[in-house]
């Protein structure tokens, strides 16, 4: 099929150019100003360092690592002693996939996991299966969600770990925890969550879904960037090979001095999050119904990947039939918005996330994600749900599939030549 | 609720109103006032002199924290703007989407 490439090109905003509307929640969120103002004093006054017992400085800032932990803590349902401070989602997930598999490596050789998580998961699994593990990439259903019978069906005696996201960034499905935790304890195998997307925005216990590891990132939450958190659980007892050596902080798993404002701010957007859940919730799940009934009222043969029900309502992924998603993204300029994950669109291919879930090519070129948030108003729904509906009927006007389409032509019958 | 109490509580709305407008960027801006309007309408019955007071508190606490960044975004406003290789003047950098300034809920 001839197909154009086009390439957003990246230029510097001229003095009066306007900023685009953040519709990009996924991806990154902007820091609530409480979570600042609870940094800002680590940042400039009380910079000791917590592992000093010795003078104030390290007193005062162990004392607001220590609140923040608990804070982190809570919003989980863990205890403090079971978090440990990383410096981001993928360290999490790293540490928990190595550190599990490598220490537990003389009996148990399998890790399972499933072909829609992220790619610092899938990377991980990569690296283990070079070393000698053998990893089984689970297959998801065409709404995105695991086949639980499946996943009880490709557990073996010598699996060690099983690795699922809670809620996926880029389809924003929600994974049965609760079903899968209740399958992995009945069959002793650890279970990790990629919990990044899903921690804060949708109630989470660790004793509920029978969860051993869990990873958080602080960006999603409307935290700073550079800091995560994993938590490990302790009865029954989790043991990792630590991937970072040194001075034993951390409870021996993450070496190196905890970034006392980054941590702080990560706690405050925790307890943040756990008052603000059901506010949030209740809005961001209004924002998104309104955006999608907007949108494929005005416009025929627009198609949600993912399943309907078990999602989260603030990531919304359209595919627009017969129009080119880059062309897309590039018409509605004045918006932030990506097509996929920022760590699949430094290539051209289209998501494998979404191939996972058995999307058609075409439809794979031309899925927009909206991420809706805490701060997405009304009047910045509104805009994007016309921006595209307009710019989608004039690129489908353009489009010479379309026309066929209106002719009554089925595009799968039709044998292109090469030329 | 006692008449003095009342009358405090309408103050501290009236004052976290006119700060959370000052916020430069949009979506801090519409969030401050639309969350504002909404925890007070949301603890309007309220009636337990204890509760009223914590709140009224935590209020307090809000505003002047409110005012803390309003003052702190403002502050990174101003930075400097190279274009085309030369050195601009110090400027505003274009903080305002697509929305007027002055367009708020």
């Amino acid at each position: 099929m001839y197909r154009v490439y086009f390439l957003i090109k990246r230029h510097e905003l001229e003095i009066d150019e306007l900023r685009p509307l953040y519709m990009d929640f996924q991806a990154t969120t902007p820091m609530d100003p409480r979570v600042l103002d609870a940094m800002l004093p680590y940042q400039v006054n009380y910079y000791g360092n917590p592992h000093s017992k010795t003078h104030a400085f390290g007193w005062e800032s162990e004392s607001a690592m220590e609140t923040a932990r608990r804070q982190v803590a809570d919003l989980i349902g863990a205890d403090p002693r079971e978090i440990i401070f990383t410096s981001g989602a993928t360290e999490s997930n790293n540490m928990a996939i190595k550190g599990v598999a490598r220490f537990y490596k003389t009996k148990k050789r399998h890790v399972i996991t499933t072909q829609t998580e992220h790619k610092c998961v899938l990377d991980s699994c990569r690296i283990l299966a070079s070393e000698g593990f053998s990893i089984t990439y689970l297959p998801v259903q065409a709404n995105g969600i695991v086949d639980l019978e499946l996943l009880e069906a490709s557990i073996r005696p010598d699996t060690s770990l099983l690795s699922v996201m809670t809620i996926n960034n880029e389809i924003g499905v929600k994974q049965p925890m609760k079903e899968i935790g209740q399958i992995c304890r009945s069959k002793g195998v650890f279970l990790h969550t990629d919990a990044a997307q899903a921690v804060g925005k949708i109630p989470i216990n660790v004793t509920d879904m029978k969860v051993d590891l869990m990873s958080i990132s602080g960006h999603k939450i409307y935290g700073p960037k550079g800091v995560g958190a994993l938590y490990v659980r302790r009865r029954p007892r989790v043991r990792l090979e630590p991937l970072q050596s040194g001075g034993g902080q951390e409870r021996g798993l993450r070496s190196g001095t905890v970034p006392t404002p980054l941590a702080v701010g990560l706690g405050a957007a925790c307890s943040i999050a756990q008052q603000e859940m059901e506010y949030d919730h209740q809005r961001v799940s209004m924002l998104a119904n309104r955006l999608v009934q907007k949108i494929t009222s005005e416009l025929p043969d627009v198609i949600m990947n993912g399943d309907a029900e078990q999602r989260y309502a603030g990531c919304v992924n359209l595919s627009f039939a017969y129009v080119e998603g880059e062309s897309l993204l590039m018409a509605l300029k004045d918006v932030a918005l990506s097509s996929g994950s920022a760590c699949t669109s430094a290539s051209l291919e289209p998501s494998y996330v979404l191939r996972a879930i058995g999307t058609d090519e075409d439809l794979a070129h031309s899925s927009i994600r909206f991420g809706i948030g805490r701060f997405t108003t009304e009047a910045e729904v509104d805009y994007t749900a016309e921006k595209c509906i307009t710019q989608v009927s004039r690129l489908r006007e353009m489009s010479p599939l379309w026309e066929m389409v209106q002719e009554g032509i089925d595009l799968k019958s039709i044998k292109w030549t090469q030329h | 609720m006692a008449a003095a109490v009342r009358s405090q509580v309408i103050s501290l709305y009236r004052m976290m109103l006119t700060e959370s407008k000052k916020f430069p960027s949009y979506n801090y801006r519409t969030y401050a006032l639309r969350r504002v309007r909404d925890a007070f309408r949301a603890n309007g019955a309220l009636e337990d002199p204890r509760a009223v007071e914590r709140l009224v508190v935590e209020g307090q606490q809000t505003l002047a924290l409110i005012k803390r960044q309003v003052r702190h975004t403002h502050l990174n406003d101003l930075i400097w703007v190279t274009g085309d290789g030369r050195q601009r003047e110090m400027g505003r950098i274009n903080k305002y989407n697509y929305f007027a300034k002055n367009d708020d809920d």
